[in-house]
């Protein structure tokens, strides 16, 4: 080997080296960038952009959000959901299974349900039901069935699942199974999941809507109206709500309509809910009080409304959006307990507690297990809720890490 | 210490004074006295009363009265220890609560210490392994726990025990010892079955609280403390338990501020499914049949035990902590 050859090789080695080492430089002038661009991005972004990409980061909470915003949907459009009318009775089909969907038949897509065949057992009288593996009936998405209206807008036809031919009380699919009287357990759970949700949702509200004003007017003007605020709070608090629920439920008068019912239900779960909220806010004030941007704001002759809600209000309302989201579960528990026991909303109104009563039957579930299955659907939602309000919560305080 | 104690106490009375003017409230919610439905319900069997006795009835109870009257007459046969009479069974109210308060009580101190020894060591395993199976393990069961109705649970264990053991897990006792006076026999017997619906219960309250001693736990560890106990040699698992579990249990005992009332409240529903002789029922059932005075007297005794339960825990935080020995 010769002395030009290994100067040669040097040199190239070197060049390469040097070319590595710029496109290092850049690279790592590119980062550097890209940084500075993220830590001006942060700088400038709004509270609600910190939160979300907090919150993004967190992938248990992103699916809960996913089933949340589901069960909005089923929440606002329970008859698009379900696939036959939740009240009608058929009382030839008591306790028929649950048919599961299958979705590939013979290799290609074709989604169809098993049929059901009934046999009068001879010695206890009783219709038995089997899944029919002879009988398809083929299903199909965006079916024609009964006719529902639409948030009281119009009326339509048109459901999500539906059979494919022919008419559906002829055909039926009974996802979920039926109950007692033979009334559809899938259709009854989404107009269910309406009640249910939607109680806890706006016994939530009301409760924010209560805890903010007493619990800003507590933390901001102190004094006096601080000092009542706050022994009816401890008052409150240290009341055993479950029986003093069930006493209020139970002293509503039993020919209320059923909206009457559902108003006083949703009033008298807010009764107690706003307690922590309060607290949550009052303790938020407290602190907010000496910072010195509200001294700022006062100095500048800010009128004291604009104070709170312009300039106090926005730095904690994520902290608010969480604790109503960690809220809405334990109402939709409570309204759940209190119609299971036939204190709350009575049939013919439906939500998970009077879904759940048929259940309370030991007799019944002995038969029909599928009867508890509404209990899953209040399991899953709890669940969602909770995990969406624990991610929340912690994305709420983006400057925290 | 005592000091702090006596303040405590005098506050009792106030607090139970709100209360009954709450519960007489419940008493006096629904729509018409309980006469009027007393006799609404003869009328539905077929019977009836003459005006003479429907008066008679109503002066009893001193319905004729002002409201003001009512409630200090109430008020003061519960001081002299006469609760009055339940018209639904047509007896004491005293007579029909008192052997079911005692099995209230003696169910809400199983669940209380299942919960507590289930939740400690749960926290302190899933604390010192974070991040490990173990820990995500308890992590699911702890949101399930949550997330799950205490009567769900009941409800599923009492479908599957009937479906494929064939047994009932109803009630508290064995069919021979449900009337049968207390004797070692019956409290074994009682034993036998309040395991389950304590257990029942104590799993939501289980789950809250290992999420509490977990956080608490993890941020004690991470304390310089620990550290130095570290590199002078201390044995892993003796250190963790005498310093940061000792000091993470305090924050553990201010829960039973709200535990306690919630544990007591909670169980009127599980009591319900499973048919226990505890006063959840005898609740739901007086406020079914309108049966007032006894619904307002279950009522009272609920908050009662809620405050008990206050100050329970109050002592013992002012007991472990001195700092709020020092405020109060």
């Amino acid at each position: 080997m010769s002395d030009d050859r290994v100067s040669e090789a040097n040199q190239e080695a070197q060049e390469a080296r040097h070319a590595d080492l710029t496109a290092l430089s850049e690279w790592n002038q590119a980062r550097l960038e890209d940084e500075r661009e993220d830590a001006a991005a942060i700088h400038v972004a709004p509270n609600w952009k910190l939160t979300w990409w907090r919150f993004k980061k967190h992938r248990l909470a992103l699916v809960s959000g996913l089933v949340v915003i589901l069960l909005a949907l089923i929440v606002l459009f329970p008859g698009f959901f379900s696939t036959m009318d939740p009240h009608k009775s058929r009382a030839q089909q008591s306790f028929v299974p649950v048919q599961r969907i299958h979705f590939i038949d013979d290799g290609a897509f074709r989604p169809f349900v098993y049929g059901i065949v009934g046999r009068r057992n001879p010695e206890t009288l009783r219709m038995e039901w089997k899944i029919d593996e002879e009988k398809k009936i083929p299903i199909t998405f965006f079916a024609r069935g009964f006719e529902y209206e639409v948030l009281g807008l119009f009326t339509t036809n048109i459901h999500f699942i539906g059979v494919k031919e022919g008419d559906i009380e002829e055909n039926p699919i009974y996802l979920l199974g039926t109950d007692r009287l033979g009334r559809d357990q899938w259709s009854r759970l989404m107009y269910g999941t309406r009640v249910s949700v939607s109680i806890g949702l706006i016994s939530v509200f009301v409760s924010v809507f209560l805890g903010v004003l007493l619990g800003g007017v507590s933390g901001y003007y102190g004094g006096v109206p601080d000092l009542i605020i706050q022994r009816m709070i401890e008052i409150l608090q240290s009341l055993p709500a479950i029986p003093i629920w069930m006493a209020l439920t139970a002293a509503m008068p039993r020919d209320w309509s059923v909206e009457q019912t559902y108003f006083a239900i949703t009033l008298i779960l807010a009764l107690i809910g706003w307690t922590t909220l309060a607290r949550e806010v009052r303790g938020r004030f407290l602190v907010l009080r000496e910072e010195d941007f509200v001294m700022a704001a006062k100095l500048s002759g800010a009128t004291q409304s604009r104070i709170i809600f312009r300039h106090m209000v926005p730095t904690f309302y994520s902290h608010i959006i969480a604790t109503a989201t960690l809220a809405v579960p334990v109402m939709i528990i409570s309204e759940t307990f209190l119609s299971f026991l036939g204190l709350g909303l009575r049939p013919p109104a439906i939500s998970w507690g009077v879904l759940l009563q048929e259940a309370q039957n030991l007799q019944s579930v002995a038969i029909a297990p599928w009867l508890l299955l509404p209990g899953l659907a209040v399991i899953i939602t709890v669940l969602a809720l909770n995990i969406l309000g624990d991610g929340l919560r912690d994305a709420a305080d983006p400057y925290s890490h | 210490m005592t000091q702090y104690i006596i303040k405590r106490l005098l506050l009792l009375p106030l607090l139970l004074f709100i209360f009954s003017v709450f519960a007489f409230f419940i008493i006096q919610a629904p729509p018409g006295d309980f006469v009027t439905s007393y006799i609404a319900e003869l009328a539905a069997s077929g019977s009836s009363m003459d005006q003479a006795q429907i008066e008679a009835l109503r002066e009893q109870y001193g319905l004729d009265q002002p409201l003001i009257v009512q409630y200090f007459r109430w008020v003061g046969g519960m001081l002299r220890g006469d609760f009055g009479v339940s018209l639904d069974w047509k007896r004491p109210i005293m007579e029909l609560i008192k052997e079911r308060l005692l099995l209230t009580v003696l169910l809400g101190a199983a669940t209380f210490i299942i919960s507590w020894s289930l939740a400690i060591p749960i926290g302190i395993i899933s604390a010192t392994k974070q991040y490990s199976f173990i820990d995500y393990f308890f992590t699911v069961f702890n949101y399930l726990g949550v997330a799950t109705p205490t009567f769900m649970t009941a409800l599923v264990l009492m479908w599957l025990a009937y479906s494929y053991f064939g047994i009932s897990v109803t009630g508290l006792f064995s069919p021979e010892y449900v009337d049968a006076p207390w004797s070692l026999a019956r409290v074994i017997d009682l034993l036998k079955h309040l395991w389950l619906p304590a257990l029942i219960l104590a799993l939501d309250g289980t789950a809250r609280l290992a999420r509490v001693m977990r956080a608490n736990l993890l941020d004690e560890l991470n304390k310089p403390y620990v550290e130095m106990a570290r590199a002078k040699g201390m044995s892993e698992w003796r250190l963790v338990l005498k310093y940061p579990v000792h000091l993470a249990i305090n924050p553990l005992v201010s829960t039973i501020g709200w535990y306690l009332p919630m544990l007591f409240s909670g169980s009127v529903i599980v009591a319900t499914v499973l048919n226990l002789p505890t006063i959840g029922p005898l609740l739901l059932r007086s406020l079914t049949n309108q049966d007032m005075f006894l619904a307002g007297v279950i009522v009272l005794i609920y908050c009662f035990l809620a405050i008990i339960g206050t100050l329970i825990s109050d002592v013992l935080l002012a007991w472990l902590d001195p700092r709020i020995r020092m405020e109060a």
